[in-house]
């Protein structure tokens, strides 16, 4: 049994002959399928979350590929990085956004189709020569050992590489990823409150000098309240309804409407509540509108 | 293969050694890793459960086994049996996935972890690790952040809102966590030069890097809590905001397979604090002088690993029976604007600091020189920080305490405004009657009636 890295030590003493160990082509024979699987059902599932854990699958399978070719600092950074940073960002806003909100087929750009399909043949031109002068034209390397960071292997040797002959371009791109998230702070940011943060006892000061409604917080359930439901109002010690505690939106909604919404909740329609959004879904807030029009 | 053949003469390496074991010997070390981490669990669980009973001034379990040291086998066996309730409106695939992608990667960090120096195990000679990578502190973060999968997932696919907030809770928590857990690795990559564990226990001979980087061993270990999503940074499963987190919906098998993420994921994590700060597997101080350095060989350095690793776990355990659970806000301000900051302001010290000591054209007096330089320039930085201003107070008048009180030569009226308006509605009434007579005393107790209608009125509204 040898692990992958001694088969890659022992590639690298064969020098740069086409040679593929047992080991690596299983793995290859293994994880390239896979990483295609995930590729093809990301495109093709239609739930949004489905979708990016097929995605997940697919650059799982790159890292465990990159390790494979005795690269371990490129395949974990691969795993950490986009597996554990950038795709749980994606599912963040996915979840945020509810899974319903990626299965719009409407056009919001004109001419979106047709550039998509251009940028689209012309990627693949790109691809497809670069993968053709890789089959015809370079030659095999011999893997650096990545035990040894001084003649060029893991991570030392890639720091060398990134802080001498590749200053520029790592900068640039570090300059382009500044930007880039401090453009998503400025475009996300909105500033809820004017002036200062005010301090609990501003707030205090506020409140009797009659800034607010009341000057002390709103009443609990009254003491002979017989439920803790928003419906049930809170009742005065002399019986009477204590008119603070009554919903706005329930007092508001019309009776009939507001049984259907209870029938709802309920279950009796619930394969069309999207239970797992945050958000509600555009069209039950669209027929949210229209019950407010009618 | 001749040059294969001359490295062999030369003493291998861990990383050569540990890939030259038998299948067998691999195998056993798999179901050792495994055993172990479930024992710890079990053994945790119980040892939390009393460690808390005893500071809160209660016994704790005592039922089950000797000393009630059983309890958490005896739940974890009525958990497995548990019926299982499956959410209507659960994602099922998913549902089903979660624990599983959870659980995992926790068991996968063990691989990278020194256990022990070279020892021999039925006459074949190995290292105590199952395996030795060039790149062995990424796998534990790797593993960590795989394992966010299974929190996040699982709280989606549950399909109810607490759970999901609850994973989105813990994936915004880990994310930032690992910045911060991430850069406090890198000083001791940096003083170790290797990012294989072994490697970096190698480096603490000549002592603990939890002494020598103290910074980064503060940042670690309490990053090392919001990672594991332990108190008081437990906020994706805070019992009285979110019902029970992520595993809101979870039952019997699947639950089981979360609670013993958790615990596994905190045994790691304590291992791998071990690992980088404490020295590892070598014996503490005064023991390790002994005879030569014997308690550092053979099997011997299993207990001492085993031994610190308890300390972290018993750190746990304190921290959860002490302190309160942070707010999300509070918890997001540490993370961002002190651990990582901090972090980094320390990376670029101890860069400096080495890259003077390590080029050999610099003299000590010379090192003198910068340091007094940099601390001169440290203390006139921090007279420019601003003092903060006292706000002048320009609010209700208050007598001292900072709490608005009455003044000191507060007259308190003797009538009540509504008193008041009583009485003269009264004295109006008696002149009323004293100058009309009877034939108006009608009209004013209709005013009267009206006026207990309006009160009635205005208690109903």
């Amino acid at each position: 049994m040898t692990s992958f890295s001694q088969a890659a030590v022992v590639l690298a003493q064969q020098g740069g002959e086409d040679v593929v160990g047992t080991g690596e082509a299983i793995a290859f024979w293994v994880l390239g399928p896979l990483a295609l699987a995930g590729g093809l059902g990301m495109i093709f599932v239609r739930n949004a979350v489905h979708s990016a854990l097929w995605l997940v699958v697919s650059m799982l399978s790159f890292g465990v590929l990159y390790i494979v070719q005795s690269a371990p600092f490129l395949g974990f950074t691969q795993i950490i990085v986009y597996t554990g940073a950038v795709m749980m960002l994606f599912l963040f806003v996915l979840m945020m956004a509810g899974r319903d909100s990626a299965d719009s087929m409407v056009e919001v750009l004109r001419g979106q189709r047709l550039l998509a399909a251009l940028f689209g043949i012309g990627f693949a031109t790109l691809l497809v020569g670069a993968l053709a002068r890789s089959l015809v034209n370079v030659q095999a390397q011999v893997p650096p050992d990545p035990y040894d960071p001084a003649r060029g292997g893991g991570a030392g040797g890639l720091g060398r590489l990134v802080f001498t002959d590749f200053l520029f371009a790592f900068e640039l791109t570090a300059a382009l990823l500044i930007v880039a998230a401090l453009a998503g702070i400025v475009l996300a940011y909105r500033d809820r409150r004017e002036g200062p943060k005010r301090s609990q006892r501003d707030l205090v000061e506020a409140r009797f000098r009659g800034e607010y409604k009341r000057r002390s917080p709103q009443p609990g359930p009254g003491v002979f309240a017989t439920g803790n439901s928003v419906a049930t109002p809170a009742l005065l010690p002399d019986g009477s309804i204590a008119p603070e505690s009554l919903s706005e939106l329930i007092e508001s909604t019309n009776t009939a409407r507001l049984i259907a919404e209870q029938d709802r909740v309920l279950g009796s329609q619930a394969e069309h509540d999207d239970s797992r959004a945050l958000l509600a879904g555009e069209d039950e807030q669209g027929s949210e509108q229209e019950g407010e029009r009618k | 293969m001749t040059s294969f053949l001359a490295q062999a003469q030369e003493p291998m390496t861990r990383a050569e050694v540990l890939a030259d074991d038998p299948v067998w010997l691999i195998l056993i070390k798999v179901v050792a890793l495994f055993g172990f981490g479930v024992l710890m669990t079990l053994f945790m669980i119980n040892w939390e459960r009393k460690v808390v009973a005893r500071m809160q001034h209660r016994t704790g379990p005592n039922r089950v086994g000797p000393n009630g040291w059983l309890q958490s086998l005896a739940d974890g066996i009525k958990l497995a049996f548990a019926e299982e309730i499956i959410p209507t409106s659960a994602d099922r695939k998913v549902y089903w996935l979660a624990p599983v992608i959870s659980a995992t990667p926790a068991f996968v960090a063990f691989s990278v972890l020194p256990f022990g120096p070279q020892v021999s195990m039925f006459g074949e000679q190995t290292y105590l690790q199952l395996v030795d990578l060039p790149v062995g502190v990424l796998v534990v973060l790797a593993a960590s952040a795989v394992g966010v999968y299974g929190i996040i997932l699982g709280g989606w696919a549950s399909g109810s809102p607490y759970p999901l907030l609850g994973s989105l809770r813990s994936a915004a928590q880990v994310i930032s966590y690992e910045i911060a857990l991430g850069l406090s690795l890198f000083a001791v990559v940096l003083y170790a030069g290797s990012l294989s564990t072994g490697d970096i226990v190698d480096a603490q001979q000549g002592g603990w890097f939890a002494l020598l980087l103290l910074p980064s061993f503060i940042i670690f270990v309490i990053s090392m809590v919001g990672e594991t999503n332990r108190a008081p940074f437990d906020l994706p499963e805070a019992e009285s905001e979110l019902v029970g987190g992520f595993h809101t919906e979870y039952s019997s098998l699947k639950f089981a397979l979360f609670f013993l993420a958790e615990y596994v994921n905190m045994v790691v994590l304590s291992g791998f604090a071990v690992t980088l700060f404490l020295g590892g597997y070598m014996a503490p101080w005064p023991i390790s002088a002994i005879g030569d350095g014997y308690f550092n060989t053979g099997w011997w350095p299993v207990l001492w690993f085993v031994a610190k690793m308890l300390i972290f776990l018993f750190l746990y355990i304190w921290l959860r029976g002490t302190l309160p659970r942070f707010r999300y806000d509070q918890f997001m301000r540490l993370g961002w604007k002190v651990l990582i900051p901090a972090n980094l302001v320390w990376i670029v010290m101890i860069a400096g600091v080495r890259a003077i000591n390590t080029s050999t054209d610099v003299t000590t007096g010379q090192k003198v020189i910068f340091g007094a330089v940099a601390i001169l320039l440290i203390v006139l930085l921090s007279l420019l920080i601003p003092e903060k201003r006292v706000e002048e107070d320009s609010g209700v008048p208050t007598t001292g305490g900072g709490y608005p009180l009455p003044p000191l030569d507060l007259e308190v009226p003797k009538l009540t405004p509504r008193q008041a308006a009583l009485e003269r509605e009264q004295r109006r009434r008696k002149r009323a009657e004293v100058g009309a007579g009877a034939s108006t005393a009608g009209g004013s107790s209709a005013t009267t009636t009206d006026g207990t209608g309006k009160e009635a009125d205005d208690g109903n509204v």
